[in-house]
């Protein structure tokens, strides 16, 4: 009868907010979490220390500064923000929006608390020769990078106020050319040797720590020897185009079942959702069933 | 509204689906996301609805006031819309940053509702030259992301729907002055006639082909927009060009006529949604914004 109900409910465009589902797997209950809200008093005994997430007021109770699940670690208490910006790490692969062009920097918007700078003196210029930057690389610099391009970094180092200042000196980082942006939360990325991951379908994905995902749009393997300056604007087929759908709809999916991106969840995603057609993807139930399935897989 | 801005590449790769009717969700060019919908979820308005379709989040509620009429259409009604936009869907709405889309919003609801065929002003007569019932609806955007026309409509012809008007008991003059009584029974109410309401078909015009219900990137690559309001029976109320592009008259009367098609197919899908919901009948639950 449920079952009947619940394919009735995919042909319609407008659904009920009764129907509503929920994406959420039911999860182990015998470790209770305990959710605080900023400003909820967490403790009057002033022999804890007091982590991230958490401040001691005027009368000296403890209280929670961001909403999320406390943490304990002997007499540590911190409080997990349960939606939280991009806190950067030296060495995270990031993928970023250029926001503006400035004197010998790009400033780049990567989902954290204060925009990052990509300076001119850590970008690989293209034809690959290494000098000192001149005037006239400064003054051509939005030749190379302009307002609205994306591009792959990674996190150099952070600066004191906690802006982050990227480089892209390996070949395979760079400006990034056709494909689709996705945004996800950071705590979801799964952090791996390599965020860089040619997927058997041919797509080409980078899962940003930052929590932007890119799928990729080039299948034939371009040549990335000049940092991705020259860019191919060519019609892409048709096949490789569904492709990219696919990836993106399942991705969507998976991030809210809150399931971790890799590689290998992607994948799975991916086949599972090979027995409906893309715009289906779309379907709260159906993203729900893909995302299950994958669940199931990964735990196995 | 929310301005995300594109690569080239992304633009080309967006731009070139939509040519091959094929975008980058996988919907056709005429093809809307899901969209969810929930009525009289608020017990402080006489009508209320809540859309949301992608990230676009709409709540509307609707007050009745007596009021008297306007002495050039002494038998109508008053109907007004009032829009806000929250700094919650994006920053720059904060302080008076949304006003500009909100007039925006609101003169395109009040020209779509403008013609007596859409919206038949006399039902809201109570006495003609003295008082009559005056609808305020308010919209609320609480998220922006794309398509913001058409949630609107669809979430106010829900809202107007579900709006129950308390029942005029018995209206007479008495020494040129109105003497008016309602019904004692708060639910013993009238509902708005809404088989002509309009709603909005905004067709964005991105290459050379036009797309319904794009998201906030595909909007970002389009140069002009036409969104017109549909009734159920196909006919156009109003018409209205955004942008700065140029259409040609060609371009427009195939627009028109994908707008209509596409306008009388969503029509259905509210009424059918709406009855549904009505067969859920009263004690249903209201589910609003948690779950």
């Amino acid at each position: 009868m449920i079952k009947s109900n619940k394919t009735e409910q995919c042909n319609y465009l407008i659904r009920l907010a009764t129907d509503r589902i929920d994406h959420s797997f039911p999860c182990n209950q015998d470790q209770q979490l305990i959710f605080f809200t900023p400003g909820e008093e967490i403790s009057t005994q002033p022999d804890f220390l007091k982590g991230h997430g958490t401040y001691v007021d005027q009368q000296g109770i403890l209280r929670a500064s961001v909403a999320g699940p406390l943490e304990k670690v002997n007499k540590l208490i911190s409080v997990k923000p349960y939606k939280t910006r991009y806190q950067g790490e030296i060495g995270d692969v990031v993928i970023g929006r250029i926001t503006e062009v400035q004197r010998k920097r790009w400033k780049v918007d990567t989902n954290a608390k204060l925009d990052s700078a990509l300076l001119l003196s850590s970008v690989n210029l293209p034809g690959g020769e290494l000098r000192r930057r001149s005037v006239e690389d400064e003054q051509s610099m939005r030749r190379y990078l302009q307002e609205g391009d994306l591009i792959c970094a990674e996190v150099q180092s952070i600066f004191a106020d906690g802006s982050l200042s990227l480089h892209t000196r390996v070949l395979k980082y760079g400006k990034l050319s056709q494909g689709i942006m996705l945004k996800v939360s950071p705590a979801l990325i799964k952090r791996q040797k390599t965020h860089f991951h040619n997927l058997t379908n041919g797509a080409c994905l980078i899962l940003g720590n930052n929590g932007y995902v890119w799928i990729g749009a080039n299948f034939t393997d371009v040549d990335r020897s000049d940092g991705g300056f020259t860019q191919d604007l060519s019609r892409v087929r048709q096949e490789n185009r569904e492709v990219c759908a696919r990836l993106r709809n399942c991705i969507l999916g998976l991030a809210k079942s809150n399931i971790l991106l890799s590689d290998t969840s992607v994948t799975y995603a991916y086949e599972e959702s090979m027995k409906y057609n893309i715009r289906e993807l779309l379907q709260p139930e159906v993203q729900l069933d893909v995302a299950l399935l994958t669940h199931q897989r990964l735990v196995l | 509204m929310a301005e995300i801005p594109l690569s080239l590449a992304e633009k080309t790769f967006i731009l070139h689906g939509i040519d091959a009717d094929f975008r980058n969700d996988g919907r056709s060019r005429t093809h809307y996301r899901c969209m969810e919908l929930e009525t009289k979820l608020m017990d402080q308005v006489h009508g209320s609805a809540r859309l949301r379709i992608g990230n676009t989040d709409v709540l509307v509620g609707v007050k009745v006031e007596i009021d008297t009429p306007y002495p050039d259409s002494p038998g109508d009604g008053k109907l007004e819309f009032f829009v806000d936009c929250s700094a919650n869907a994006t920053p720059s709405f904060e302080g008076r940053g949304g006003e500009n889309l909100a007039n925006e919003i609101s003169n395109v609801l009040a020209l779509a509702y403008q013609s007596p065929d859409a919206m038949d002003l006399t039902q809201l007569s109570i006495l003609p030259h003295k008082k009559c019932w005056k609808l305020f609806v308010d919209i609320l955007i609480l998220e922006c992301g794309g398509n913001l026309f058409d949630a609107v409509a669809i979430a106010v012809k829900a809202a107007l729907y579900s709006t129950e008007i308390p029942k005029v008991k018995c209206a007479t003059l008495d020494g040129g002055e109105a003497d008016i009584a309602l019904s004692d029974d708060t639910y013993e109410s009238v509902k708005l006639d809404t088989t002509n309401f309009p709603i909005l078909v905004s067709l964005y015009k991105i290459g050379d082909s036009c797309v319904v219900d794009p998201t906030s990137e595909e909007e970002m690559c389009s140069s002009a927009s036409i969104v017109i309001s549909v009734m159920p029976n196909g006919r156009i109320s109003s018409i209205v060009k955004m942008g700065y592009g140029s259409v040609h008259p060609t371009t427009l009367s195939k627009t028109l006529d994908m707008g209509t098609k596409v306008g009388i197919e969503l029509n259905n899908e509210i009424i059918s949604a709406l009855k549904r919901e009505d067969e859920l009948g009263l004690n249903r639950e209201i589910i609003g914004f948690l779950r």
